[in-house]
């Protein structure tokens, strides 16, 4: 024993082969992202957008539900108040579209401190109902505020859009129009955002927090024997995912410049989706949303045409695979291959223990 | 005398989400299942009276009435074949899936019967009530409150006066012991949702009755189902009662101050019964 | 032919054998024994007999029917009934309850009936609309026996009938045993307390890792045998 802890001779690595190749390909892949309104036209660039924030919003709730174990349809919720924060600090405080994107992000995280509070008392399933009908009392909520918009919605005011941040050196750099601009401008901050989110959710999982939080997930009175303090970790995933969601969807309105409580808050497009993201490509990895995301986006192109029929088939599908692969298509590909591409799994290499 | 007008309105409402609850009550209590398609199904039995009232011209009782073994043998495949393989020590499974067969549900309908809104023809009993003191009491909602409690009375004999019904609480406790008595756990999970089922048809006959409905509705009434169930304590039906009752008022209050806050009233007396007894007005001794 | 037989029973937990080819047979109107030390099998074995663990189809006959690949619930209309280890009353029954629910998926008539029950074990007359567990451990191991007779079963399986309780208490519970074997119902007793075991078994099987390691009668077994068959150690 003495000998061991003079002088170690085996490490705990979190890194494989293929976590280093993947993390010099998304390096790679980022920038050539970044590339791309340069070569583009705007149909792609808004599809982008489309992929880059729904992929946030999936992260985040695969951080909730996959991670944490909170298994939340109330993200809407986050979506909602960070879009209408970031509406609030434009038409009441004159702000710039762009920094209130932030505002979206602390109004969704203040928010969600009382959301936690109240759902935090339901288990399981009923936490599932418990937090879309907080998401419900924020939307009617905010029916009532007139000053924006009341039931109907409103938009930015076009000064404000017209005049937002960096869209005038964009439109004169890329030689674009001004609407053309900040569909630009969006889109480098999606895609910021998500490299942030995914570069955030691996650091958190492979921290000592990461730790904690599987254990909590995989046997709550075992990781409280051993000093992990669950309700703690719960508070930490959902005010955290709340933020991030409520900075997307900010980000996601400051694009869109038109608003209502009832797309803002729609269960369908903000949790629904996501959850399907989630569910097909793999729910507890951080490859699954990516894999997701990008299926969703397929199956959206494919089918968007047959509308209702698109939706009764994401449905069918979602259970399909929920009973037969619950661990998504990712789950599949690294059953059969043994990748992972960002592995939070400790695990010992160049270790004597056999020999002792 | 208004205020007395609202509250009665209020109770009488309250007996149609009880009925809205009844089912989810039922099922959750024997096996810890939360249909998230709950809301979806009872759209989809209002959808199926009403086929049977325009194709078959039947009066809307009596479709009900064909209606009911149809949901019953729906809600026994649904959950001997689909819900049943989704039960575990995982809560993720039955959530997903449940939700996935909302979704799946509410666009088939949109798909067959469009955005429109439906109504079920009721002829006179939708606008015929009674003058009790200066009140006036509509008769449909009269009859909705009277279903509500007998639903709750023939539930509650049916748990704990029969057979079927000891073989759910047996069930319930312990699955595998409850295999040595020759209960089959698959079969039983299978004969309470389909029992749900007609909870749900009769819930549907009313829903239909008293307003207009569309395919997009379900998701609300899941959520007024689900409020009343954990006012009232997970379990306890004569709970689930008071929990609708104790929304429906809500309600009513609500609109009566502002036509707007109807719902959000609701919503709120929900929160407010959470802040005070996290585990409902009636919780079971047993959970 | 016996009323119930294994032959060559097998049966696993994923990757681990806890039983190797065990062979064990119940004569119509007999009790047999089976003992063995914690982790011998014994639990095993019985949960294989009553359809909770499955096996090959062969591998168990009752009344010549191979039901080894049957499930508890399909099983016990069979007419075998078990009183399982830890008694495992349903908490949200009564007393009452627990017994009628014996009745669910088999109702046959014979000795045992609600009164005959009563009779057996005055006491549960008296608690009779309790909730099962509010009684104390003993009185609880009435009501299992008392539920897994009122299907009137051709073989009761007993699991450890006297874990867990004082020895005054273990006495009342085995003098009820000869009344049981008086109705015709032929018993598979699995205990530790060998002695309790050896009154009432016409037969003993002593198991270890998972074999038979001797077979008798009571009264040609000796000391020494059972204690080598238990410990697989000369003593």
């Amino acid at each position: 024993m003495s000998d061991i802890s003079t002088t170690p001779r085996y490490v705990v690595t979190t890194h494989t082969t293929a976590s280093r190749i993947a993390a010099t390909g998304a390096v790679i892949l980022f920038l050539v992202l970044v590339m791309v309104p340069f070569f583009a036209g705007r149909g792609l660039i808004q599809d982008l957008f489309f992929i880059l924030t729904m992929l946030v919003l999936a992260q985040f709730w695969n951080l909730l539900a996959g991670y944490g174990g909170l298994v939340s349809i109330g993200q809407q919720a986050f979506v909602g108040m960070g879009a209408y924060a970031m509406f609030g600090g434009v038409i009441l405080a004159g702000m710039d579209p762009i920094p209130a994107i932030l505002l979206g992000g602390v109004a969704a995280f203040l928010v969600a401190i009382p959301t936690a509070f109240f759902a935090f008392r339901l288990q399981g399933p009923y936490f599932a109902i418990g937090t879309w009908v907080i998401a419900e009392v924020m939307r009617l909520i905010m029916a009532q505020v007139k000053a924006l918009g009341g039931g109907t919605g409103t938009s930015l005011p076009r000064s404000a859009t017209r005049e937002m941040w960096a869209t005038e050196w964009i439109a004169g750099m890329l030689d674009v129009r001004n609407s053309a601009a900040r569909d630009i401008l969006t889109y480098w901050l999606a895609l910021l955002l998500a490299a942030a989110t995914i570069a955030g959710i691996y650091w958190l999982l492979r921290s000592k927090r990461g730790l904690a939080l599987s254990a909590v997930r995989d046997n709550p009175e075992a990781a409280k024997s051993v000093g992990v303090d669950a309700g703690r970790m719960k508070w930490l995933v959902f005010l955290t995912s709340a933020f991030g969601t409520g900075l997307a969807g900010a980000l996601i309105y400051v694009q869109k410049a038109r608003i209502s409580p009832d797309a803002a808050f729609s269960v369908t497009d903000w949790t629904a989706y996501v959850l399907f993201i989630v569910i097909i490509g793999g729910i507890g990895t951080i490859e699954g949303p990516i894999i997701g995301v990008i299926i969703f986006f397929l199956l959206q192109a494919l089918l968007a045409d047959y509308g209702t029929w698109y939706l009764f088939t994401l449905g069918i599908i979602g259970i399909v695979v929920m009973l037969f692969a619950p661990r998504g298509v990712w789950g599949l590909i690294s059953d059969k291959t043994g990748i992972q591409l960002f592995p939070v799994r400790r695990r010992l290499s160049g270790g004597t223990l056999g020999e002792e | 005398m208004i205020w007395v007008d609202t509250v009665v309105q209020g109770v009488l409402l309250g007996g149609l989400y009880a009925l809205f609850a009844a089912g989810l009550s039922l099922v959750f209590g024997i096996m810890r299942l939360v249909n998230l398609a709950h809301g979806d199904l009872i759209v989809m039995a209002a959808y199926l009276i009403l086929v049977l009232v325009t194709v078959l011209g039947l009066p809307p009782f009596l479709a009900a009435a064909v209606a009911a073994p149809v949901m019953f043998g729906i809600g026994w495949v649904l959950q001997k074949y689909l819900l049943n393989r989704t039960l575990g020590s995982d809560i993720l499974p039955p959530l997903l899936v449940t939700f996935g067969l909302s979704i799946a549900l509410q666009n088939a309908l949109l798909e067959g019967f469009s955005a429109d809104s439906q109504r079920l023809p009721t002829g006179a009993i939708s606008t015929s009530s009674l003058e009790i003191g200066a009140l006036n009491i509509g008769v449909l909602p009269l009859l909705t409150f009277a279903s509500a409690i007998a639903v709750i009375i023939g539930l509650n004999q049916l748990f704990y006066r029969t057979s079927l019904g000891r073989a759910f609480r047996a069930t319930s406790d312990d699955p595998v012991t409850a295999s040595l008595m020759g209960i089959k756990p698959g079969h039983v999970f299978a004969t309470a949702t389909a029992i749900a089922m007609l909870v749900v048809t009769l819930a549907a006959l009313y829903l239909g009755m008293r307003a207009n409905f569309d395919p997009n509705i379900g998701p609300a009434r899941l959520i007024y189902a689900f409020q009343a169930v954990i006012i009232g304590g997970l379990g306890s039906l004569w709970g689930t009662l008071a929990g609708g009752v104790i929304i429906g008022v809500s309600q009513t209050i609500g609109a009566a101050i502002n036509p707007e806050w109807q719902i959000l009233a609701g919503h709120v007396a929900f929160l407010l019964v959470l802040l005070v007894r996290p585990r409902g007005l009636f919780p079971r001794a047993v959970d | 032919m016996a009323l119930l037989e294994t032959s060559g029973l097998t049966a696993h937990y994923g990757d681990f054998q806890a039983l190797f080819g065990v062979d064990i047979r119940l004569e119509q109107g007999e009790t047999v024994a089976i003992i063995g030390a914690n982790g011998a099998g014994k639990t095993t074995l019985m949960r294989s007999l009553s359809g909770v663990l499955q096996n090959a189809p062969d591998m168990i006959r009752l009344d010549g029917t191979a039901i080894g690949g049957l499930s508890a619930e399909d099983v016990m209309p069979l007419g075998l009934a078990m009183v399982p280890e830890g008694r495992r009353l349903f908490p949200s029954l009564s007393v009452e309850e627990n017994l009628l629910i014996g009745t669910y998926g088999r109702k046959v008539d014979g000795h045992w009936t609600l009164e005959t029950i009563y009779d057996l074990f005055p006491i549960l007359r008296e608690r009779r609309n309790s909730p099962g567990t509010a009684l104390s451990g003993g009185q609880q191991q009435m009501v299992a026996i008392g539920r897994a007779l009122m299907s009137n079963p051709k073989v009761l399986l007993c699991d450890e009938i006297s874990l867990g309780l004082a020895p005054v208490v273990i006495k009342d519970i085995y003098a009820a045993v000869p009344k049981i074997q008086e109705s015709g119902a032929s018993l598979i007793v699995v205990e530790q307390d060998i002695g309790q075991a050896m009154k009432v078994a016409d037969r003993v099987y002593c198991m270890m890792e998972g074999r038979v390691t001797l077979e008798g009668t009571p009264d040609t077994l000796s000391r020494d045998d059972i204690h080598n068959a238990y410990f697989g150690v000369s003593a």
